[in-house]
């Protein structure tokens, strides 16, 4: 379990820090790559709820730290995303092919609106057709192009947990 | 676990969002930073060369679509500077000629019909042009044609929409004309020279020719009387030939025609 803590604070903060120096500097129509939420999507699916949270939480500050955000912003998104696709991955996703793509889907859309949602309420300028319309499209195709590689390391990372069933072999 | 941490970002949100920028977690945030700066350094660094190359393939590809737009900018405003080019002629080459049909110079007896040219000789000993207004107009076979400089030819076809000039400059067109100054008599062949004029008879270089217009008995010529032709360029004579050697130069520019004055008699 302290492994997994190590090797997940790693991977996020590498993914946090390789976001906010040279993803975030792409754009297409505004839209542009993810990888925080993309690796938080592997992260959770493999290691449930409470990582997912935690790995949401913690990946949340280093990028509200790093681009002098309001502090809290990024980290509640990411929490919930987290969460979300933590319980997902427990209860039916987890050993499903399409299990990645779906959630990276879903938690994109979602996490755009919350960020509009979440501005809006703090007094920022947020767009509403600047984000969902001109840069989700680019963002999710970004986000989906980046999923094969990114799960495949957090596979090797993070091996998926023992099911239930497994080969006993009785001695004597 | 994950409510605590969600009412943890509420907090911080709440915390940060009312302190001043001076306050406790902004202090914690910028020291974070602080720690946080040489990851951000090392990784521009190391991200810099594949950003680079981004940002030149990125950079081909706006120049590529920017010099194509820039390209169909410049045809589309080359094509409108030369329409407009084009209509600018025409105007000042139509003022002309309303100008003329509005002058004294206008020859009385006469209506006209102003016709575009529509086909010009395929070749340069042929000088004759095409003109789109035929007899439905009221054009008939040798009515006169000018311009605002003055005379161009006659017509020598006649179909229902569109007629045939013979320019002043075809060898097969002879003008009666006299000399405005010193009433010389002659007739203008080709455009070029004034032929059948006496040795008796002065004509001087710089004279002006016009149509003579003359009437005798039932016949007429076919050119009203007054219509500018050109101007005498040079005179000669010789102790074998009975005439004069008058060159001229016609005043009406034929290499720049666009369209033509044809004049129709009121009593025919």
């Amino acid at each position: 379990m302290t492994a997994d803590i190590a090797k997940g604070a790693a991977v996020l903060f590498v993914a946090a820090i390789l976001q906010v120096t040279l993803l975030s500097q792409i754009d297409v129509f505004h839209g542009a790559p993810d990888l925080v939420l993309v690796t938080l999507v592997g992260v959770a699916l493999l290691r449930g709820t409470i990582f997912g949270a935690a790995a949401g939480f913690g990946a949340g500050l280093v990028v509200d730290t790093a681009t002098l955000q309001t502090l809290g912003v990024t980290s509640l998104l990411l929490t919930i995303a987290g969460y979300w696709i933590g319980r997902y991955g427990e209860t039916t996703g987890r050993d499903r092919t399409h299990a990645p793509f779906v959630s990276v889907a879903v938690v994109t859309l979602l996490y755009s609106l919350g960020a509009l949602i979440l501005h809006y309420m703090l007094g920022d300028p947020a767009s509403a057709s600047r984000v969902l319309v001109d840069a989700f499209p680019f963002e999710l195709i970004f986000n989906l192009i980046l999923t094969l590689p990114v799960y495949a390391l957090c596979r090797r990372l993070f091996r998926p947990p023992p099911s239930g069933l497994e080969e006993v072999q009785l001695f004597g | 676990m994950a409510g605590v941490l969600v009412l943890l970002s509420i907090a911080l949100i709440t915390i940060y969002f009312r302190e001043s920028s001076g306050g406790g977690l902004h202090q914690v945030q910028s020291a974070g930073a602080t720690v946080l700066r040489p990851f951000e350094v090392a990784a521009d660094r190391v991200s810099r060369p594949f950003r680079d190359a981004y940002g030149y393939f990125a950079g081909l590809v706006h120049a590529k679509s920017e010099n194509n737009r820039l390209r169909s900018e410049v045809e589309k405003l080359r094509q409108s500077a030369t329409l407009n080019l084009s209509a600018a002629s025409e105007n000042a080459d139509l003022r002309k000629k309303l100008h003329f049909v509005k002058s004294s110079s206008y020859p009385k007896g006469y209506d006209y019909v102003t016709a575009p040219i529509i086909a010009q000789p395929p070749a340069a000993f042929e000088q004759q042009v095409t003109v789109s207004a035929g007899s439905s107009s009221g054009i008939r076979l040798f009515d006169p044609v000018v311009t605002g400089e003055g005379l161009v030819g006659t017509v020598v076809r006649v179909a229902h929409n569109i007629s045939l000039v013979a320019l002043l400059t075809d060898d097969t067109t002879s003008v009666s004309a006299i000399d405005v100054n010193t009433r010389a008599l002659g007739v203008v062949k080709a455009g070029a020279s004034f032929d059948h004029v006496g040795k008796d008879q002065q004509v001087d270089q710089g004279d002006e020719l016009v149509t003579a217009g003359w009437k005798a008995g039932g016949l007429a010529s076919i050119y009203p009387r007054g219509i500018p032709i050109g101007r005498v360029t040079s005179v000669g004579q010789n102790e074998v030939d009975l005439y004069k050697h008058v060159q001229l130069q016609p005043f009406v520019n034929f290499k720049t025609l666009s369209s033509l004055v044809v004049l129709i008699p009121k009593n025919r």
